[in-house]
């Protein structure tokens, strides 16, 4: 019997339902026909809700999904039937949050899209395989940040700051050997 | 994304649907991937091109194998790089990238480099891809890596090496299972999600080990586990040592008990719900233990959080279905939910309002279901026809809006697990009240006219035969029969034909018209329905005349099968082909119960070499066959019934010896089931003496003494009695086993030529009432009841006296009497101060015989029982009082 808890996908996708980002983590949907079927119905059975302040939850065909709008985008995290569902809520939050931070308050699809680096590694710090690595939304969009380069700088200061790590680095390492 | 940043300024506001990957295409980006092989790496470049990548990925493009494997090796150039992003993009794109291309283990070296680097998310980022692309002898090597990686003080680094355990212990358990000191070190780590994933680890390595997962549960519940997480995986484990300890919970308090209440004050939601929720689905819960849960669980129902409200509506939902009562409290609170925006949470708050409803609340709760039932889900909607089903049940008044309501879901679109509980629904309803069964008849009648389903359509054509002809214009219903047999496949015209020919053989007005009907049938295509209406037209004589149905046309077309199906299956597989025709007369009627001696006859010595001997035959069929088999039985004619095995001997005895009563009509023979446990004795000519001084109606007849009973394997021997034909007959019988005992070297296993005489005293034997009672169940007793009438009703009220509870009062009288308890009536709900047990069986004689037993407590401890019997037979129905009267 599985008792931890498992994440089966986080999803985000845009206000006509298209992908925008992904991540499935269980075999249930072996296809990308499979995987499209599954983000359909998920949009259209929540299409209609409101849930723009708090996070929303539904349950159909053996999932529960707990989920969250804002502006042109919906986070979506799905869990099996038996999952506790604040757990999921958590992981939802965690993703939520993470992407706020990480884009600095302008969430929409448009600035998600640009950022679209940033949003995987932000999925990849989340959970990895189904397990919940972290929830703590400042926690995942610092780790996310610290393996980037500053994005709201501008180029050129971007690249003196990627000068002075690698010649940091390049310091370390040469009093390391 | 080159491009996209220089146009970005331009663009941005006149395009509508911008998209810095609108028009990209697969080719492009592989041809771009070249740069990744560039002697001078443009980290910014490559970085936008991996993104490129893995947004074509995403969105479901994929990669042939050449391809995959051609991208994998350029990414892993990239390595060169000193460029923290660009690595971390590297990393991601590997992961994508592992499970389609070839040869990905020749990323290693690269990957073990970074693991064993000074930057912990290089160290982190390369366990978690090694993981992915290791097998069995390359993690060997890395090992004592990842063994480190557990306890290191970087919690990124410490968690991405146990959930890479965790991924491995699938693959490669035997390794990982090395790695429990470290494991256990990281439990208690300071970090939260550390201590979350070592536990997770720790526990699957220990799952299949009883003893040490409830060590840990022990060890850590009394600890203080920092992380929610962690929390709710304790819960759920300490939830699982209880189950499975589930038998010493008989006394006292349940262990952990107080842990998980404890959990319930806790500051973090996830874990109050987890705590609450594991309390709800204790085995045998108590109503104080759930308490508290509840409370909780009602405090959520009125969060702002949906997700809360959800979480808490779903587990009362399930406790409403044990427990009606202990959510009644939150009704309150469940009636404010029927509004919620979210129609999850409404479904759930109605349905549980459905369980623990009053009378006056269903048309307005119907009301507000109507508008639900579109939007949720069959397997929600399900629930809800279930929960109506029970609610109309309870509340017969109320038939007419809930009968209504189901016929207005049965036209409405739904899969077949749907549609089959709105029709099983309206079934029960129609059966249990009266006053529905016209208007339901109709519905069921509607629905088949453009029913997809042929399981649905023969059920409810074969439930139409029963019911329609007793209504009061049985005719209006000919014509929706009929019609399946034009329409519809071979089995439904099957069906259709049957229907029709009871609707012939109950209503005579309707005959010639049913012949001319059953006549067209002749034509059919298919073989068996020919067959039918040709057997039909036969058995109701269809020759043109109307003349009254015969009694046994009835008990042909309307007799319910009292030979359980399995006995019959059994009894047709077991059939030779031969002279001698299939006679259902001699399947077993008997429901089949394993004996539980079975176990206990043979041999008792602790020392018992080899394999256990077979037990004695101890099934029906096999009884039968056994008795049949010896010439001084074979005309006693057919079996009744066999006893089970009743122990004459005490447990740890010389020999072992248990008796079976075969009754007869007019005949028992004892069947003395003998085991020999002295290996130094071989016994011969083996009897048993029976003195039926006290049991003055009988005689005995036979006796068939056993020849040899070698050291533990057990023999028969029979005794065989006359006694009143077709009547019961009680007494005692007093036993002496009587043999030739002769001794047996060891050594050899060779016995002695020269043996002794000797007696064994056995226990003494009673031939009992419930002994001329075969355990034979009906289906719905209720149907059975009225149709037996109340010409033979014997109704009387007995005290039992003081009980231990009302449970074991039940069980007493239904072991007394020896007959089936019916619709898992035998089974009393805890706490319950009344009960209503009902039986039914067949007495010797072949008489039906049905029993309503109203228990109740009178005062603290004593058992009152009001007898109710019902039989085809006055005397049956007084030896029945006798029984209880004399037992």
């Amino acid at each position: 019997m599985e008792l931890c808890p498992l994440i089966k996908n986080i999803l985000l996708l845009d206000s006509e339902g298209k992908r925008v980002a992904v991540k499935y983590y269980s075999d249930d949907w072996p296809t990308n026909s499979a995987k499209e079927a599954f983000e359909k119905t998920v949009f259209t059975k929540t299409q209609k809700t409101s849930a723009r302040n708090e996070a929303e939850i539904t349950m159909f065909d053996d999932y529960v999904v707990v989920y969250k709008f804002v502006l042109d985008l919906h986070f979506f995290v799905t869990g099996g039937e038996n999952e506790n569902e604040i757990i999921l809520a958590s992981v939802l939050q965690g993703f939520f949050d993470a992407v706020g931070f990480i884009l600095r308050g302008t969430v929409d699809k448009r600035e998600v899209l640009e950022n679209l680096d940033l949003i995987f590694l932000c999925l990849d710090e989340i959970v990895d395989g189904g397990i919940v690595l972290e929830t703590d939304a400042n926690v995942i969009a610092g780790k996310v940040a610290s393996h980037s380069m500053d994005d709201g700088a501008p180029l050129s200061e971007q690249t003196i700051t990627q000068a002075l790590a690698t010649a940091r680095e390049r310091l370390a390492r040469s009093l390391l050997t | 994304m080159a491009q996209p940043l220089a146009k970005k300024d331009d663009d941005r506001d006149e395009e509508v649907d911008y998209s810095p990957f609108l028009g990209i295409e697969k080719g492009a980006v592989l041809q771009e991937a070249r740069v990744f092989n560039d002697p001078q790496l443009d980290p910014q470049r490559c970085s936008q091109v991996i993104t490129k990548l893995l947004y074509l990925l995403n969105q479901g493009e994929a990669l042939t194998k050449v391809e995959a494997t051609e991208v994998f090796f350029s990414v892993t150039k990239l390595f060169q790089s000193k460029d923290i992003g660009l690595r971390r993009m590297v990393y991601v794109m590997i992961k994508e990238l592992s499970s389609s291309a070839d040869e990905v283990i020749m990323v290693t070296s690269s990957l073990m480099k970074d693991m064993t680097s000074k930057t912990d998310m290089y160290r982190a980022n390369a366990i978690r891809v090694l993981c992915r692309i290791t097998d069995g002898t390359l993690l060997t090597q890395i090992e004592r890596y990842l063994k480190q990686a557990i306890v290191d003080k970087n919690p990124v680094v410490a968690s991405a090496a146990l959930v890479s355990g965790i991924h491995l212990l699938q693959t490669n358990p035997e390794i990982v299972k090395r790695w429990s000191n470290e494991v256990q070190e990281a439990v208690q780590s300071r970090a939260a999600l550390v201590q979350f994933h070592a536990l997770a680890l720790l526990h699957q390595i220990r799952q299949n080990d009883r003893l040490a997962v409830n060590k840990l549960v022990s060890s850590l519940t009394r600890g203080s586990v920092r992380s929610p997480l962690a929390q709710c995986l304790l819960i759920r484990y300490t939830s699982q040592v209880i189950r499975e300890s589930a038998n010493n919970t008989q006394t006292g308090d349940r262990p952990f008990y107080d842990f998980l209440e404890g959990c319930l004050r806790h500051k973090a939601e996830m874990v109050i719900f987890e705590a609450a929720r594991a309390i709800t689905e204790l085995n045998g819960v108590t109503s104080r233990e759930l308490t508290p849960a509840i409370t909780v669980l009602q405090l959520f129902l009125s969060s702002s959080k949906p997700v809360l409200r959800f979480a808490a509506v779903r587990t009362l939902n399930k406790v409403a279905m044990t427990h009606p009562t202990a959510v009644t409290n939150c009704n309150i609170d469940m009636e404010g939910l029927i509004s919620d925006q979210n129609r999850s949470i409404a479904t759930l708050a109605i349905t549980t309002l459905l369980k623990t409803g009053n009378e006056s609340s269903v048309d307005r709760l119907m009301k507000q279901i109507t508008n639900f039932m579109s939007d949720i889900a069959d397997e929600f909607k399900i629930v809800v026809v279930e929960a109506i089903r029970s609610l109309c049940l309870k509340f017969p008044l109320k038939h007419r809006s809930l009968m209504n309501f189901l016929s207005n879901i049965l036209r409405e679109e739904g899969g077949f697990e749907y549609k089959k509980a709105i029709v099983d629904s309206i079934v029960i309803l129609i059966r249990d009240i009266p006053e529905a069964k016209e208007t339901g008849l109709l519905h069921l009648c509607e629905f088949i006219e453009d029913c997809e389903f042929t399981y649905l359509s023969a059920q409810i054509l074969h439930f139409l035969g029963i019911e329609g002809p007793k209504t009061s214009d049985p005719s209006k219903y000919i014509r929706y029969i009929y019609n399946r047999v034009h329409l519809e496949n071979a089995t439904v015209r099957a069906g259709a034909v049957s229907t029709l020919a009871k609707f012939g053989a109950m209503v005579d007005g309707l005959k010639p018209r049913i012949f001319v009907l059953l006549r067209r049938c002749l034509f059919d295509t298919d073989d068996e329905v020919r067959d039918r209406a040709t057997l039909y037209l036969n058995t109701l004589g269809g020759d043109g005349a109307v003349v009254e149905t015969g009694a046994d046309v009835k008990e042909f077309l309307f007799g319910s099968l009292d030979i359980p199906l399995v006995n019959l299956e059994n009894s047709l597989k077991n059939y030779e082909p031969s002279e001698k025709p299939f006679d259902i007369n001699y399947v077993p009627k008997e429901v089949k119960s394993q004996p539980l001696s079975e176990k206990k006859a043979p041999g008792k010595k602790p020392t018992g070499l080899g394999a256990p001997p077979p037990g004695p035959p101890s099934t029906v069929d096999a009884y039968e066959k056994l008795l049949s088999s010896i010439p001084e039985f074979a005309n006693f004619g057919k079996l009744f019934k066999s006893s089970a095995p009743v122990e004459l001997t005490e447990a740890e005895t010389e020999y072992a010896v248990n008796v079976v009563k075969h009754i007869f009509d007019g005949h028992v023979v004892f069947q003395y089931n003998c085991t020999n446990t002295i290996p130094e004795q071989l016994l011969e000519n083996v009897t048993v003496i029976v003195d039926a001084s006290e049991a003055e109606e009988f005689a005995e007849v036979a006796s068939k003494p056993l020849r040899s009973l070698p050291y533990d394997s057990p023999g028969q021997t029979f005794v065989a009695f006359e006694k009143p034909e077709g009547v019961p007959a009680f007494g005692k019988f007093s036993n002496m086993l009587r043999f030739m005992v002769k001794e047996v070297d060891p050594s050899t296993g060779e016995a002695e030529d020269d043996g002794v005489e000797d007696e064994y005293q056995l226990e003494d034997l009673e031939v009992v009432a419930s002994d001329y009672i075969l355990k034979v169940g009906v289906s719905n007793f209720r149907n059975a009841w009225e149709s037996m009438g109340a010409d033979f009703e014997r109704v009387d009220e007995y005290g039992l006296g003081p009980r231990d509870s009302l449970a074991e009062a039940v069980n007493a009288v239904i072991d007394l009497l020896g007959m089936q308890p019916c619709e898992g009536t035998e089974a009393v709900p805890p706490n319950s101060r009344s009960h209503t047990c009902l039986l039914s069986g067949v007495y010797i004689g072949n008489v039906k015989v049905l029993v309503r037993l109203q228990f109740g407590l009178d005062g603290p401890k004593d058992v009152a029982m009001k007898l109710a019997v019902r039989s085809e037979d006055e005397t049956v129905s007084d030896a029945i009082h006798e029984i209880v009267a004399s037992g």
